[in-house]
């Protein structure tokens, strides 16, 4: 019989995102500016989703606002960073990174707050109302977000007097913020409070008998996951330089929402595979014309009918059968030793 | 005053439009606690599908309705049920909420590009024009669809209370456990909700498609509508969801003209807020007992 590893599975998590940044610094070098900027992408998106992830996957609450927490990341950016901001562009990016983060986690707590007071599942709606809200100021209130024609010359952040201009600079920036934003993750999942919210998920009732505020912890998994989005709109807007509403609709929460299903709702990696599957896959699918969101829908449709704890559940599925399938053999084995004895 | 009239028709006719998805939704998620994401493109869909047959198998309009009507039941009644939800079901409500969200988007691309990106017009039941009542000048059109739907919605309460096969629908409901030792064939109950889900979701798609145009994307409007009205009515309700959908129609087209058309998606949405914040079982809704 194999030992248990000595690894536990949260920290073979870790050595995974460690080996997989240290890859991901190489491996842009020699693409074109395309190719950086769909890894970015990924990386950026990937953020957003980990946020949700602590909110649907851990804590076990249904948020359709993800995208609205990263639109509004992003435009908090951008009107502190650039030029035709109303408090532009004198505050640096460092500065306006972290008042997105901090906005849309109060954002997250004055949303969550009257919904968790009523029933939990109604989160999902109250999300959805504010979602559409969002998208309406977005698009409409064009003195300050530029509406449909949207918000240009979002500058890239300068780092130690260093502007990064060059793609290839910025992915690695994004690189290192991903790469502390996922270790701060991890490390929140393993503390207390990750305890507790995977202790809401698992049985609410039990949780509280337990003495774990369930309201108090409900609303901070639910915050915090919208302060990422938050964080990840703070990336975004600097990365695509040209922000308007549409990335930031009902339907791209949606989107976000498949994004951590896909990839393992409650898997510490599976946003980022959930990631790669719904926003690289697609710019791969583009070859397919128009139909890639047609061809997305309906692969997500399979996964879903076949794995409903998406990819990385597939594959614990696939690991415990081979389990029992070797636990099997043994037995079969030491039984034919067992019955060959005298 | 004239105006005001004419707002609160419409209002009435679109809200029983709405009334019509919101009581599919509450019955769907009442028989197997399943929250269809996809309401909204289920509304959607039967339209294109007619115009479809139209453009492709060149059928005349008649046809082309009775064979859309068909695949729909077949596909969305049927195959919805036995190909999504059973075997989503099993492994819990939120996987299945997920996969029919999917599904919505699955609708909505194959609508925009198995048919067509534009809004196509789609015929009318009944002829433009408009009749003079106390002085207002009143759509014939707002009328019929009123009348059409609000009769739909009559017959469907009837049949649910009145006969046999209804108060079985309804046990199955209420209790599947208790319902099946009753010797009730509840899984062919289940599927009769989820076809009377997919009839009124053609209803609705056929009075709904003249106004608004068959468009791929008019599933997020009326999905959205539908559940607020089945939520701010009382989610266990067909009478709930009958006033939430009128109370939807009708303040989605007063702030239309009173408050902001930039902002009239938003004040739906804040009726929802407060209903959810004050009286979180909905108007007509009963208080759930919460179980352990």
């Amino acid at each position: 019989m194999t030992p248990p590893s000595p690894l536990s599975r949260l920290d073979l998590n870790l050595l995974v995102l460690l080996l997989g940044a240290a890859i991901l610094w190489f491996v842009p070098a020699g693409m074109k500016s395309y190719g950086i900027y769909v890894i970015s992408f990924w990386l950026v998106m990937s953020i957003a989703a980990m946020g949700l992830n602590l909110t649907l996957g851990y804590a076990g609450l249904k948020s359709l606002a993800q995208a609205a927490f990263l639109g509004i990341g992003a435009y908090t950016t951008a009107l502190m960073t650039a030029k035709g901001g109303i408090a532009g562009p004198v505050w640096s990016w460092p500065l306006a990174f972290l008042a997105s983060g901090a906005l849309t986690f109060l954002a997250g707590i004055l949303l969550g707050f009257p919904a968790l007071r009523v029933k939990f599942h109604y989160l999902a709606f109250v999300t959805l109302a504010f979602a559409t809200l969002m998208f309406l100021i977005f698009r409409n209130e064009q003195w300050l977000t530029g509406g449909v024609y949207g918000f240009p010359n979002i500058p890239r952040p300068t780092l130690f007097g260093v502007k990064l201009l060059n793609d290839l600079a910025f992915f690695r920036f994004l690189l290192v913020v991903t790469l502390a934003l996922s270790v701060a993750m991890w490390w929140l999942l393993r503390s207390p409070w990750g305890r507790a919210f995977m202790a809401l998920r698992e049985n609410p009732l039990r949780a509280a008998s337990l003495g774990v505020n369930l309201r108090s912890y409900t609303l901070l998994a639910f915050a915090i996951g919208a302060g990422y989005g938050g964080f990840a709109g703070a990336l975004y807007a600097p990365m695509v330089e040209f922000i308007d509403p549409a990335p930031f609709a009902i339907s791209a929460s949606f989107v976000l929402l498949l994004t951590v299903v896909v990839g393992g709702q409650g898997y510490f990696l599976g946003p980022f595979l959930g990631a790669a599957f719904s926003y690289v896959l697609p710019e791969m699918l583009r070859v397919t014309g128009g139909y890639y969101l047609l061809v997305y829908a309906a692969l997500v449709l399979a996964l879903l009918l076949v794995s409903p704890q998406g990819l990385l559940g597939l594959v614990e599925k696939l690991r415990e059968r081979r389990r029992v399938k070797a636990a099997q053999a043994m037995r079969d084995a030491s039984k034919v030793m067992l019955e060959a004895r005298p | 005053m004239d105006q005001l009239l004419q707002l609160v028709l419409a209002g009435l006719a679109t809200g029983s439009i709405y009334a019509l998805a919101a009581i599919g939704f509450t019955l769907v998620w009442q028989t197997s606690q399943t929250i269809n994401f996809a309401q909204g493109e289920f509304v959607m869909l039967p339209a294109i599908l007619v115009l479809a047959a139209v453009k492709f198998l060149h059928l005349p309009l008649p046809a082309a309705v009775l064979l859309a009507t068909g695949a729909f039941l077949l596909l969305f009644g049927f195959g919805f049920k036995k190909f999504l939800v059973d075997p989503m079901l099993r492994h819990g409500v939120l996987p299945l909420a997920i996969a029919t969200m999917a599904l919505s988007i699955l609708m909505k691309e194959g609508a925009k590009d198995g048919f067509s990106a534009e809004a196509q017009q789609f015929p009318s039941l009944v002829p433009d024009g408009a009749v003079n009542l106390f002085g207002a000048t009143l759509s014939l059109r707002d009328i019929a669809i009123f009348i059409v739907a609000v009769v739909a919605i009559v017959l469907l309460q009837l049949f649910v209370t009145r006969t046999r096969t209804g108060r079985m629908m309804q046990a199955t409901a209420q209790n599947p456990d208790v319902a099946k030792i009753l010797g009730i064939p509840t899984e062919q109950m289940i599927l009769l909700t989820f076809l009377i889900n997919a009839g009124l979701a053609v209803l609705a798609s056929f009075l709904i498609s003249p106004i608004y145009l068959a468009k791929f994307s008019n599933g997020e409007v009326i999905g959205t509508a539908a559940f607020i009205a089945a939520i701010v009515g009382g989610f266990n309700q067909v009478r709930g969801a009958l006033l939430g959908g009128f109370i939807v129609g009708l303040v989605d087209n007063l702030a239309a003209a009173y408050v902001s058309s930039a902002y009239r998606a938003a004040v739906p949405l804040a009726l929802l807020v407060l209903v959810i914040l004050f009286k979180p079982e909905g108007l007509l809704g009963r208080k759930e007992e919460r179980t352990v």
